[in-house]
């Protein structure tokens, strides 16, 4: 296995009091493996691929349990120094706003070659050549021309393909992918996720793509993780999700979206907010949204149940929410079966 | 038709583009919004959708008079209120009110809910008595489904949808005939959407309302939207009846649109053509002659470069009944169907497939 999180913990110190942004989150990413981390604002998505890239911002943030095994070593017992060598050339990220991770006062140029030259030792004129060779890659036309432009004198497409580059400079075993396309126009946005799926095919690397938007998932994801509330309610092979959610969380939220192959009445709507971190609801944290909640629910925290091999919901009643999934389809979305 | 309420031709707004400090010299302009037309019924819904960039905003701001139009006319019943100033000009506006795109930053974080919701009755105090008004921001947030005792909270107390329903509210206040949303649900989470969107959807009922929705978001405005009209480059370039759009387009643009969509269905990705566009969508300082979509379409042809098309419906569609018979502005224009249908495809397919 490339990436393991077991039981991770992260929690924010903040004057208002303690946010437990991340309560115990265990998933894991093999090489060539495109794994979707699913999850609304506040679900501990990000925070999550922070603290396995090692970039979390620490005063507030405390990681409070739980290891990160790259390649079987435990990232978190890694001395900084020791750290830094992983981050960059064996695992590294692209961001969602291009623009603000960008230094807008050096060329892309020199900062595609300052990987080389701080990683690999390189020269800068061998480094500018790498960046060429680079930007060919993202295929950003005219590349050789373009080498010494800034961030601002690219558009947004081009700018989130000058990021992809730049995780891809050392050819790392594992990207991380937080919301990579959310600032980027639909027609763009699908040539950066081609763009990004290929690139992962060619090199089999592993990929963790961070997002909320779950049709950008289907398109590209061999598994998910859905998260609420700094845990992980649902994972399964992407093809199980879309038909039968196995988790009430996940079924609101695929029928919360209006399709364009199907044109609703009313859209269902999950009731209420997602829950404020500093106060999380005793018993499933989703318990005060969910239509399916029982007693048992508001007291006592669901495990992660095995609903088959490689498929795991953290609700009581995951079996009658499998049901009801495949069953009615008069009420919401349920599935086409054409 | 439903009556038109709201008439839109030639609309046109381009900032103009100077040199030098003292002798201020226009060397171009950039036409952020270049002849758009369209119409808007009473009840009904416009949808415009676009890529960022493509003017829909500048027309939104427009319609409610934030922005002067360098040409073109805004018809509300009949009467042109791009002329129009004063009390007549006042009056109009009370009927067009606007719901921003940013939750966050379209409400004064000074002033409490109850002040927001109540600034319209300040400048139009005609439509309630001072007495009165606190009664009716209350009855204004019990509308909107938010707690009408959180008068005096300030807008950091609120989340980000129920601070897009301060703003509905805020919109309804003068009870309004047409809202002119600007991407009133972007910002939000998925789960909360849903919410919004319903509301959006039971208030049009109840206050009787038209509405001019503007989004990127296919899937939403199709949810939402009675007629649709598709822009590229400040002009719209293919318009007619949701379904018309959706599961008969014939622009190309339209097309690339939609099959770009990521469908929430990994079996449909298998069924699907995707379409994927070359390029970046061209500044619009520097417009293509021509049709503006040629650069990027996979159909252009030199005609698509000397001549530009207009918005109607195309010659081969023009004598056949049937969905495809809409307006779109291409030479080339042919059906193609990029969604796959909920039912077996009926007979006047006549698409590529």
């Amino acid at each position: 296995m490339l990436l393991e999180v077991r039981d991770l913990h992260v929690e924010f110190r903040t004057r208002d009091g303690v946010a437990k942004a991340v309560n115990g989150v265990t998933y894991s990413v093999d090489e060539g493996e495109t794994l979707a981390v699913l999850g609304e604002s506040g679900s501990g998505k990000s925070v999550t691929a922070q603290a396995v890239m090692g970039i979390l911002d620490m005063p507030p943030g405390r990681i409070t349990g739980g290891e990160i095994l790259f390649r079987g070593k435990d990232l978190l017992k890694f001395k900084e120094d020791e750290r830094r060598k992983v981050r960059g050339a064996e695992m590294a990220m692209i961001f969602q706003d291009a623009l603000s991770s960008l230094n807008p006062v050096l060329s892309v140029g020199d900062q595609l070659g300052e990987m080389f030259t701080v990683h690999r030792g390189m020269s800068r004129k061998d480094a500018r050549a790498k960046a060429i060779e680079l930007m060919d890659r993202v295929r950003i036309p005219a590349a050789g021309d373009r080498v010494r432009d800034y961030p601002h004198q690219f558009s947004g497409g081009m700018r989130q393909r000058i990021m992809i580059a730049m995780a891809l400079a050392l050819e790392p075993a594992l990207i991380i992918a937080d919301e990579p396309t959310t600032a980027l126009d639909v027609t763009v946005q699908a040539q950066v996720m081609d763009l990004l799926a290929e690139l992962q095919r060619e090199l089999d690397m592993g990929l963790i793509l961070i997002t909320h938007d779950l049709g950008v998932v289907a398109d590209v994801a061999d598994r998910i993780a859905v998260m609420y509330a700094g845990r992980i309610v649902e994972s399964a092979p992407v093809h199980d999700i879309y038909k039968a959610p196995a988790h009430p969380y996940t079924k609101g939220l695929l029928e919360s979206i209006p399709r364009l192959d199907q044109k609703g009445k009313e859209l269902y709507a999950i009731k209420g907010l997602p829950p404020n971190l500093m106060r999380i609801p005793p018993g499933c944290a989703f318990n005060p949204r969910c239509p399916m909640a029982q007693d048992v629910c508001r007291t006592d925290v669901p495990p992660l149940f095995e609903v088959d091999e490689d498929r795991r919901s953290a609700c009581f009643f995951w079996r009658e929410t499998l049901d009801a999934g495949s069953g009615e389809g008069a009420s919401a979305a349920g599935e086409p079966d054409a | 038709m439903p009556e038109a309420i709201l008439e839109v031709s030639g609309l046109v707004k381009h900032y103009p583009l100077t040199r030098g400090i003292l002798f201020k010299k226009q060397i171009g302009a950039v036409k952020a919004v270049d002849g758009v037309d369209f119409h808007l019924g009473r009840g009904e819904t416009l949808g415009i959708v676009g890529e960022s960039g493509c003017g829909k905003s500048t027309v939104a701001k427009m319609l409610v008079n934030l922005e002067k139009p360098t040409a073109g006319t805004i018809k509300y019943y009949g009467e042109d209120i791009t002329r129009l100033t004063g009390k007549a000009l006042k009056a109009v506006r009370r009927n067009i009110q606007m719901v921003f795109q940013d939750p966050y930053t379209s409400l004064n974080p000074r002033m409490t809910v109850g002040d927001i919701i109540g600034e319209p009755y300040e400048i139009h105090p005609e439509v309630a008595p001072k007495g009165e008004r606190r009664r009716r921001v209350q009855d204004l947030l019990d509308v909107v489904g938010l707690n009408p005792e959180y008068i005096n909270r300030y807008p950091h107390q609120f989340s980000g949808g129920q601070r897009q329903r301060i703003g509905i509210a805020r919109g309804l206040a003068l009870r309004p005939e047409i809202i002119v949303a600007d991407e009133p649900v972007s910002a939000l989470d998925v789960s909360v959407q849903a919410q919004v969107i319903n509301l959006m959807d039971r208030l049009q009922g109840e206050f009787d309302l038209s509405y001019v929705f503007i989004a990127h978001d296919l899937s939403i405005v199709r949810h939402i939207s009675d007629r649709v009209g598709v822009m590229y480059l400040g002009r719209i370039v293919e318009t007619g009846k949701d379904a018309e759009i959706y599961d008969h387009p014939t622009h190309p643009y339209t097309q690339a649109l939609l099959s770009a969509v990521p469908v929430p269905d990994p079996e449909a990705r298998e069924h699907r053509e995707r379409i994927i566009l070359t390029g970046d969508v061209p500044s619009p300082a520097n417009i293509p002659s021509g049709c503006r979509f040629r650069t990027r379409c996979w159909k252009a042809q030199e005609r698509c470069t000397l001549e530009v098309p207009l918005l109607a419906v195309p010659a081969e569609f023009r004598l056949t009944e049937g969905p495809a018979a809409h307006d779109s502005a291409c030479h080339f224009a042919e059906e193609k169907q990029v969604v796959p249908p909920e039912e077996p495809p009926d007979d006047h397919g006549g698409g590529v497939k």
